[in-house]
């Protein structure tokens, strides 16, 4: 099972090897069946215990099942069945889990405090070194408990592979069922639901402002495109741009002051840049040609972005403030919705691939003056792919795909060994994006 | 034949149009068919239900057409693949509502680009927008005023007919013209 893949390879070693993982989360509103495909260059073996007492925090809170789950879908884990009573207070036998090839062990526990809040307790063990790693109590209401259980999952994730967890960080996408569109915010894992927006007209194009407080997308409620606003906890929204023609593709600056737009204003398709009051609106590129979908660095000094201006869509960067554009992606005719990683040296895209293919690929950005990316990688095997969107710790894109006849969702590791998709019943899912750490 | 199919398409709306006269009073359109939230306590059923009251509402207020009246003249101007030339098939239509428009200088209307369902839906938006454009510039050079008439998109947002297949995405890769 450590065997490097091609991620070429991946389709035919998943059918062998059953890989295809369906995990039935006993939530009473899941809203996803995720669903785990490929095999990882090196799985670290987990035992995660059930937690003591946690069927009494009702069906919403298996905090064990959501933890498991969480580590199997970063494709960094592999976890191994655990029969044994345990909680955090527990001396468990590090010997027995060495032998059964375990490298760690999570115990646990959750309790009811006396103001009616939980107590979710654990512990992490290093099976191979015989060690305790630590432990924490997390006191959460009812509703906080899967948040509870995604914290237990980062804390784990990071104590194991030293990078920083994002299971307890949210995604917006939108869901179409008949003639309504909803936007909605979920945990990472699709579940846990709620509605910001919903209407019989399209919402796309949803983007987190850094800080996790607003959501920027582009709404045709006034039978136009325009970009509106939207605090997430209190939901009180309003228009950022309705110029004449169309206002779309919004993006923020890292420091959250100001958005990058599309706006047709003044014929043809073109950059602005507008803060995030509505004060300051300046046009950054002067092209008779398509430009959209901007993207900043991580920097906050170099903005990706899309424009025909070269014939069909390709990829190109230029400085924050506008200036001289330069060409990114040379391969293919047509490379469209550019996303940077956080550490800024990947940039995630879909390149259509002749006819009807359309498929996520990554590009090594290179540091150097020259503007043509390196090393370019297919990330999929599937034909309509849309909207790649990092995580914030910069292990997993999520993206939307199709299959069997139904807009979903993917997500993927950097190396396109590890898929897992997330499955909705009758809706059409699309336009994900995935939230910073902030919530 | 493209005649026949444009004529088709607007009985088709002509259609539409009819069954959507149900008796809801033209005021409460704007105000229904967007909800905007906060959200629940993860994932409360209050989320779900609300959700699905929403869907309801939507039934009346769903499709969004012309007055029956104004589908007398032909509206939709189709396009090639990756094409936003106006084809000389589509002259008469553009001339006729030139001459309508130009001659009632208070008469206001969009014209909304779209795209077929192949690609990003930002990138569409913008292909839709040089559609909707293209035709602005035809009918300002036939003496429309710039401001009687507003270029919008909806890219590949909503097909006026599902498939996929190149004869619905030719149906889908056009341009309407809609009084304001």
């Amino acid at each position: 099972m450590r065997a490097r893949l091609d991620p070429n390879a991946l389709k035919s070693r998943r059918r062998c090897c059953a890989g295809l993982l369906a995990l039935g989360l006993p939530s009473a509103w899941a809203q996803f069946r995720v669903e785990i495909s490929g095999v990882g260059a090196t799985q670290l073996p987990v035992a995660v215990a059930r937690f003591r007492d946690e069927d009494k925090a009702g069906p919403n809170a298996a905090i064990s099942a959501i933890i498991r789950a969480d580590l199997e879908r970063s494709g960094q884990f592999r976890n191994l069945d655990v029969a044994a009573a345990l909680d955090e207070t527990s001396q468990p036998a590090l010997g027995e889990w060495r032998n059964r090839g375990a490298d760690a062990l999570l115990t646990g526990s959750v309790s009811r405090l006396a103001d009616g809040r939980w107590d979710v307790r654990y512990k992490l063990w290093d099976v191979v070194k015989g060690q305790e790693l630590g432990g924490q109590s997390l006191a959460v209401v009812t509703a906080d408990l899967r948040l509870a259980a995604h914290r237990v999952a980062d804390a784990v994730y990071e104590r194991l592979t030293g990078d920083k967890g994002v299971f307890a960080t949210r995604i917006a996408y939108v869901t179409r069922a008949a003639n309504r569109f909803t936007l909605r915010i979920t945990d990472a894992d699709g579940e846990g639901g709620q509605v910001a927006l919903s209407s019989v007209e399209p919402i796309i194009s949803p983007a987190w402002s850094p800080d996790g407080r607003e959501l920027a997308y582009v709404s045709f409620e006034q039978q136009k495109a325009a970009v509106w606003l939207q605090d997430v906890a209190s939901g009180q929204r309003r228009v950022l741009a309705n110029f004449r023609g169309s206002n779309s593709a919004p993006t923020w600056s890292p420091d959250g002051r100001q958005l990058v737009l599309s706006l047709s204003r003044d014929g043809g398709t073109q950059l602005f840049s507008i803060g995030r009051d509505g004060s300051g609106l300046k046009r950054l590129t002067q092209s008779s040609a398509i430009d959209t979908e901007a993207t900043y660095a991580p920097d906050g000094r170099t903005i990706y972005f899309v424009s025909d201006r070269g014939g069909g869509p390709q990829i190109y960067r230029m400085p924050a403030n506008g200036g001289n554009a330069e060409r990114v992606s040379f391969t293919g005719a047509y490379n469209i919705s550019p996303a940077v990683a956080p550490d800024g040296r990947t940039l995630a895209y879909i390149a259509r691939l002749g006819g009807g293919t359309f498929r996520l690929h990554t590009m090594e950005l290179s540091n150097g003056a020259s503007g043509a990316g390196g090393n370019i990688l297919a990330l999929s095997d599937t034909n309509e792919d849309e909207s790649p969107s990092f995580a914030p710790n910069g292990k997993l894109i999520i993206y939307a795909s199709r299959a069997q006849g139904r807009d979903v969702l993917m997500t993927s590791t950097l190396d396109g060994r590890i898929k897992t998709r997330l499955l909705s019943s009758g809706l059409d899912v699309r336009e994900p994006v995935w939230g910073p750490y902030n919530r | 034949m493209k005649r026949l199919s444009s004529a088709l398409a607007m009985l088709a709306i002509a259609a539409l149009a009819a069954g959507c006269s149900s008796p809801v009073k033209l005021e409460e359109k704007t105000d229904v068919p967007i909800e905007s939230r906060s959200p629940t306590p993860a994932g409360g059923p209050s989320a779900t239900g609300a959700g699905s009251a929403g869907a309801a509402q939507s039934q009346v207020t769903a499709i969004s057409v012309d007055k029956p009246a104004a589908a007398a003249v032909a509206r939709i101007v189709y396009f090639d693949y990756d094409s936003y030339v106006v084809k000389d098939e589509f002259r008469p239509l553009i001339e006729s509502n030139a001459k309508r428009m130009a001659a009632n200088r208070s008469l206001r209307a969009s014209i909304e680009g779209h795209t077929d369902e192949r690609g990003g839906r930002e990138y569409n938006l913008a292909l839709g927008q040089k559609r909707s454009e293209a035709v602005l510039r035809a009918m300002t050079l036939l003496g429309v005023t710039d401001s009687q008439l507003e270029a919008v998109s909806f890219g590949k947002e909503r097909p006026s007919v599902q498939g996929s297949d190149e004869a619905s995405f030719a149906r889908n890769r056009r341009a309407e013209l809609k009084d304001k």
